[in-house]
């Protein structure tokens, strides 16, 4: 504080209140209709304040599914975004500390070599590549399964290059100490450079499930078996049906859980995702 | 680069490497070649034989109309979303920077949207601008205004803008805050002694010392208008009322998958990558340099 304007001050919280209402309307509606029975829902205009019907709503998605993925039910879907989810951010955390260690720590041929190779990922994402990623995975036999939508994900030139920068920052003496009281390279590793880059991997996680949480076209494209559903794609498919038979407030429902899990992850870990955010994107 | 430590030769290195560049080379580079070698053949109708034609597919694409429109209409959709979300995202900066009590709260009530699915964004506006339930649609009609993004073309495009633009505000608002806690409270405080109010500190010393993320965003939410909001027009609008909201990304999809047009669709990804490559080069030689007084 510069200087005492109760004024400005006064506008400047109105300003702001007056965004996270306009940012929030949104949600807020999603809440109304998804809580209402899809009669009300259908009529005009929809009412201004959240009704009696939020559970059984739940218990109708949960129990008989949405529209066109009718024999789905919306847990389903659920369960096979999480385990997605889970999948991309584990692995790539995974892959790109290995492959992080071995380009800081090891002189070996090609060394740059790979580490470019790496990089290149960084410049296709999957949107524009998607024909023949989808020829090699149909050909890999890849489709429907959690294999095929998460694998094919996994590499990450971003991971690998906050690990590498946060192993250059690891004191030498470190290293020295190890060698002296005789660990090996993989003892190192798991002992000493897992353990100090914990904070990354943690505000990583959060940033890479969220990614993992949210795909959407690539899921579409390798699973046409709807027990594969994802619920980000799953709502697409609500909404195509949509057209007929508005059930738009199992719909509501569904986006409402589709949002839940990863705004959950943020807000309760905001520290750790406001540094993981500013670290892999810089 | 490499430790002035480090372990000495052995094949550990390759076998951590392994799954990554496997990977890569499998999911990646395989592809991006495929595509680069398919964007040079053309297939005849019923896909028995191909023909080595070089650069005809990207000429055809140059010569097409539709193409030539989608390129166009991308680039203002990009512009209009980095633009809407970015204005938003600083005014709201300003604001949080000033606040002391509940700068917290505020925080949090504005970063949760980056969190929602592009595709799940689009099917909550798409509820509230549905022709016949929307609430907004309703209150338009109130005023007036008959909304129907189903059958006017420039009316879905700006729904798109907007969802797209509203999942993108926090993002930018997170940046924008950070960069503005960065600026030394002294030169806001020397200003403020000379005399300048809030609005005058803000344009000659706030803005100007932020331009480096400003640009640094500007590419950011430039890429995601390109590449991520193919979620949002798929699920909302299918590239439609008669192609009006048919960006490059869904025109990639829509000729390649149900087109089956794999040259034509292949040259589009190519172009797509360049542009990509670009953006990331551009990215990197500026963020590097912080913007000199």
């Amino acid at each position: 504080m510069i200087e005492n304007r109760p004024v400005t001050t006064f506008v400047s919280h109105a300003v702001i209140i007056l965004g996270i209402c306009i940012v929030a309307l949104p949600i807020y509606i999603t809440i109304v209709a998804a809580s209402h029975d899809g009669v009300r829902v259908t009529q005009v205009p929809l009412p201004l304040l959240p009704g009696d019907q939020f559970f059984v709503n739940l218990r109708s998605a949960f129990v008989e599914g949405v529209g066109n993925a009718r024999e789905q039910s919306v847990g389903t879907m659920l369960v096979n975004s999480l385990v997605m989810a889970l999948m991309i951010a584990v692995g790539k955390i995974a892959i790109s500390l290995l492959s992080a260690f071995a380009i800081v720590y090891f002189r070996f041929p090609f060394r740059m070599g790979f580490f470019w190779m790496i990089f290149i990922t960084l410049m296709l994402p999957v949107e524009v590549r998607i024909l023949p990623t989808f020829e090699v995975v149909a050909n890999l036999g890849m489709l429907n399964n959690y294999w095929g939508l998460s694998v094919p994900l996994i590499a990450s030139a971003t991971a690998t290059f906050m690990f590498r920068q946060v192993f250059l920052t690891v004191p030498d003496e470190l290293l020295e100490a190890a060698r002296i009281d005789g660990a090996g390279p993989m003892r190192f590793f798991k002992d000493i450079l897992v353990p100090m880059s914990r904070t990354n991997i943690a505000a990583l996680f959060v940033i890479l499930f969220i990614y993992g949480w949210n795909q959407y076209l690539w899921p579409l494209l390798v699973t046409t078996d709807k027990s594969m559903y994802t619920i980000v794609m799953g709502i697409k498919q609500m909404l195509e049906a949509a057209e007929e038979s508005p059930e738009w407030h199992l719909i509501m429902m569904s986006t409402l859980l589709a949002m839940v899990p990863p705004v959950v992850v943020v807000v309760t870990m905001q520290k750790l995702f406001v540094k993981g955010l500013t670290e892999t994107e810089k | 680069m490499l430790k002035r430590v480090h372990f000495g030769p052995s094949p550990l290195p390759y076998l951590l490497v392994a799954p990554q560049i496997i990977i890569t080379v499998v999911f990646f580079i395989w592809p991006a070649s495929q595509a680069l070698f398919q964007s040079m053949l053309l297939e005849d109708a019923f896909g028995l034989s191909s023909e080595f034609v070089w650069f005809d597919n990207f000429i055809t694409l140059f010569d097409d109309r539709y193409y030539l429109e989608a390129f166009q209409r991308t680039l203002f959709f990009s512009f209009m979303v980095a633009f809407l979300s970015m204005a938003c995202a600083l005014v709201l900066a300003a604001m949080a920077e000033r606040v002391v009590r509940g700068a917290l709260a505020y925080r949090t009530l504005l970063i949760w949207p980056y969190a929602v699915a592009p595709a799940v964004a689009g099917a909550l506006w798409m509820f509230m601008f549905d022709p016949t339930l929307g609430i907004v649609a309703y209150a338009l009609d109130g005023l007036g205004y008959e909304w129907n993004h189903r059958l006017n073309g420039n009316e879905a495009m700006a729904l798109l803008i907007m969802a797209a633009a509203w999942k993108q505000i926090s993002y930018n608002f997170l940046f924008f805050l950070a960069a503005m806690h960065a600026i030394p409270r002294s030169l806001i405080e020397a200003a403020a002694i000379d005399g300048a109010g809030p609005a005058r500190r803000f344009w000659t010393i706030i803005f100007p010392l932020i331009s480096p993320t400003t640009f640094f965003l500007l590419v950011i939410n430039v890429v995601y208008a390109f590449f991520e909001t193919f979620g949002i027009v798929h699920a909302v609008t299918k590239g439609g009322p008669a192609k009006a909201t048919e960006i490059l990304v869904y025109k990639v999809y829509n000729d390649g998958f149900i087109g089956l047009d794999l040259g034509g669709s292949a040259a589009q990804s190519v172009i797509l990558m360049a542009i990509v490559i670009g953006l990331t080069v551009i990215q990197f030689r500026f963020v590097e340099k912080k913007v000199e007084y």
